[in-house]
Order: structure tokens, then C-alpha cells, then sequence
């Protein structure tokens, strides 16, 4: 009765060795993570977690690490971990990055990574930011279709080239990275942001959307879009590879266009 | 410490009032001034270029210049033009350059109004300094001291 099920013998011939990935390199990092918690403090601090990565670890790796194994209370904000959902944009080395989409091995491991909250927005804990400023500006531009036409009863066809025409800002996942890089925002927090006129951008482009002109009207306050000076911050921030900067004056020639 | 048991709900309006916007404004200003800086910066290359050239390389260059080579451009109409345009779109444009970089790094309201208002006193004085002197300059002002004029007036 003891008939063992043997397991099928594989049919392709791997040398040994191979097949494995081999021994992932491993290294020594020092984080940096910038840490505030006002329940105790109102100064910020540097906190340093010395730790051994892998060659495939990402900084949120790191940072999960530092949380499970050192410091329970560092605390951060992610979700799905792979680079769509957007909620762990921090500044890495200086720079708005997505921590799940950020491979150590392609930061310099001599120096100590920092690790720090985006800027420009109010700090709740360690690198957890209020993103309720930056969701007013999303709202305020109305990131939804309005259309006035007859609802038809199937979906709302539009040609490849009309969907072409905002392809690239459809890519936005609300990381913030692009409005809290950028030098405007970051003095009063006024400006509607990069982030807000892309999504703008989104709609206005639409073929099948009727309230770009609301749109472009919004957009045309002394906050919106000619508070831009083309830094290009925002474009190099943005993990999605999104022209933010071409975008936002795509909108400010809309605008222009609209009343000259 | 004392800690609100009381969260709010997400989404509730609540942000913080640094970043609640200060009403809409509504009207075009800004559309028009950042119309203008690309506008005059353009007009203000050939402009200046121009200046430059006829003042620099035309002739005997350089060397020409003196208060008789001033005195002789602005007996010309299409000089006083060709300056008039120049002082007014660099004075515009450098002001409303500043005008932005005061908007975008003052912290406070106060400093904000008090360095505008200094910087929109300053463009208003030498414009209409420059203005007047380009239309009433007269190199040979009549009762002045015979040997403060130059060489080429008449003689009183």
C-alpha cells in the first residue's frame, strides 16, 4: 500500500549550478531613516540601521527589514509594493522615488542611503506625509468624465488616435512624487501642483469628455498653471516616466489658445 | 499627553490652512504676464542686439562713442523709438521676472507687499525718468554756462 507517488522526472537537462540563480550577492548598507514622532519630540532625528541586503532588495526591503527585525515603530506607508499603487514615494538620496521600485544595488551601499519623507507636505510620523493638501488640488480639478451628451448604452467608443492624444498622462498613480519635487510647492503650498494639472491634463485631452473648458478655467488661477518656471523636477521625478513638464504646458497653450 | 480619541474621518475637508487656497482669482493677469516675458524677451533680443551693433561695431565702434554720439541718436526719431521700446519691455519684464521670484520665495504676506511695493516704486521712477530724458534731452540747453557745453552747440 505504500506507493509512493514519484515524482515525474523533469524532461529538460539542467547542468547543475544552472536554474538556481546562483548565489545572490550580498552587502552591507547603512539606512539613514529620518524619523519624527510628535507624540515625543517635535525635533526630527537620523535614525541609522546598520543591515545585510541582497543583491535583488529594494529600499522598501530595507525598510521592512529595519521595521521587522530592528525597530518596530519606523513607520511608512506602502501597499502593493510594486510600483503601481503609489504609496511609498519618499525622498531616497535627495531624490522623489517610489522605495519599491528603487534597487539597492543601483544606489552607492559605500555611503549611507537616506531616507526621507517627500517635501513640501506636513510630516505625521517618520516618513508618513498628510497627503490631504495634494488630494484638494486632484479634486479640485475634477478628475472624473462630464460628459452632456446621451449616455450610450454601450461603452463610449473613441479612436486609437484621440486615445493616444493623453495616453501618457493616464500613467499618473497619485505617488505625489512629482508635486512635493517641486520648488513652488514646496514654498507655500498654493500652487495646484504638477500632479493635479496632469490629471487635468488627463480629461482635457479627452475626446469624449465635455468639461475641459471648466477645466482650463480652473487651471487658469494665479495658483494654476502659470506658476510652472519649467524646472523639470517633477518630470524627473515621476516614476512613471510621465512628461509632467511637456504636459502641464500642453495645458497652458489650452488655455492660451482658448482666449486669444 | 493627552491624544483626541476622536480620529476624523478621511476625506473630511480637513487641511491643514497653509494650503487652503485663498479664494479663486479669476481673470487673466497671469496668462497675460506670462504672455508678455515671452513676447518682450523676444522683441527685447533683437532689440538690445541691435543696440549693440550700432553702437559697437558700426563705424569707428567703440571709440565713437561719447556725449556728441548720444546727443546725435536721440535728435532722431526712430531712436528715441528704438530706446523708448527697449527701457520699457527690459524695465517690464525685468520687474515682472522679480515680481515672480518674490511671489515664489517670500515666506511671509508683509514681506511679500513690502518688497513689491518697493520693487514697483523703483520701475515706476526710472521709467518715467528714462521717458522724459529720451524726449526732452537738448545736448545745447539754452542759459547754461558756456564752458560746460559741448564743442559742437552754437555759440549764445
Amino acid at each position: 500500500m505504500t506507493a509512493e507517488t514519484v515524482e515525474p522526472a523533469s524532461k529538460v537537462e539542467l547542468a547543475p549550478g544552472v536554474g538556481g540563480g546562483g548565489e545572490i550577492p550580498s552587502f552591507d548598507i547603512t539606512l539613514k531613516v529620518r524619523r519624527y514622532n510628535p507624540e515625543v519630540s517635535e525635533e526630527a532625528h537620523w535614525d541609522d540601521f546598520k543591515l545585510t541586503m541582497y543583491g535583488t532588495d529594494r529600499v522598501l526591503d530595507a525598510l521592512h527589514k529595519a521595521k521587522w527585525e530592528h525597530d518596530g515603530s519606523v513607520s511608512f506607508r506602502r501597499s502593493c509594493a510594486h510600483g503601481v499603487c503609489g504609496s511609498d514615494a519618499m525622498r531616497i538620496n535627495g531624490r522623489n522615488r517610489l522605495a519599491c521600485k528603487t534597487l539597492l544595488k543601483d544606489l552607492d551601499t559605500s555611503k549611507p542611503i537616506l531616507v526621507e519623507p517627500i517635501k513640501g507636505l506636513p510630516v505625521e510620523k517618520d516618513l508618513i506625509v498628510d497627503m490631504e493638501p495634494f488630494f484638494q488640488s486632484y479634486r479640485e480639478i475634477m478628475p472624473f468624465l462630464i460628459n452632456s451628451g446621451h449616455e450610450p448604452t454601450r461603452e463610449r467608443l473613441q479612436s486609437a488616435e484621440d486615445r493616444e492624444r493623453f495616453d501618457d498622462t493616464t500613467k499618473c498613480i497619485l505617488c505625489a512624487a512629482c508635486t512635493s519635487s517641486c520648488p513652488v510647492f514646496w514654498t507655500d503650498g498654493q500652487y495646484f501642483g504638477p500632479a493635479a494639472i496632469v490629471n487635468a491634463h488627463r480629461f482635457i485631452f479627452d475626446s469624449r469628455d465635455d468639461a475641459g473648458d471648466m477645466r482650463l478655467e480652473i487651471l487658469n488661477d494665479k495658483e494654476g498653471v502659470w506658476r510652472c518656471r519649467t524646472v523639470f523636477n517633477c518630470t524627473e521625478a515621476c516614476p512613471r516616466g510621465i512628461q509632467v513638464t511637456k504636459a502641464i504646458s500642453e495645458v497652458k497653450n489650452a488655455v492660451l489658445n482658448r482666449k486669444i | 499627553m493627552a491624544v483626541s480619541s476622536e480620529i476624523q474621518a478621511p476625506r473630511s475637508g480637513r487641511v491643514a490652512p497653509k494650503y487652503t487656497r485663498h479664494g479663486s482669482s479669476r481673470g487673466n493677469f497671469e496668462m497675460l504676464a506670462w504672455l508678455f516675458m515671452r513676447v518682450s524677451g523676444l522683441v527685447l533680443v533683437v532689440l538690445i542686439f541691435g543696440h549693440l551693433f550700432v553702437n559697437l561695431m558700426v563705424g569707428e565702434g567703440v571709440h565713437a562713442i561719447d556725449f556728441g554720439f548720444v546727443a546725435g541718436k536721440w535728435a532722431d526719431p526712430f531712436w528715441q523709438i528704438w530706446d523708448l521700446a527697449m527701457l520699457w519691455l527690459a524695465m517690464l519684464h525685468g520687474t515682472n521676472g522679480v515680481r515672480t521670484i518674490i511671489n515664489d520665495y517670500a515666506d511671509k504676506d508683509g514681506t511679500r507687499f513690502w518688497l513689491k511695493t518697493v520693487l514697483y516704486a523703483a520701475t515706476a521712477v526710472i521709467i518715467v525718468l528714462g521717458t522724459l530724458v529720451i524726449f526732452t534731452f537738448n545736448p545745447c540747453p539754452p542759459n547754461a554756462a558756456a564752458e560746460l557745453l559741448p564743442s559742437f552747440c552754437p555759440a549764445p
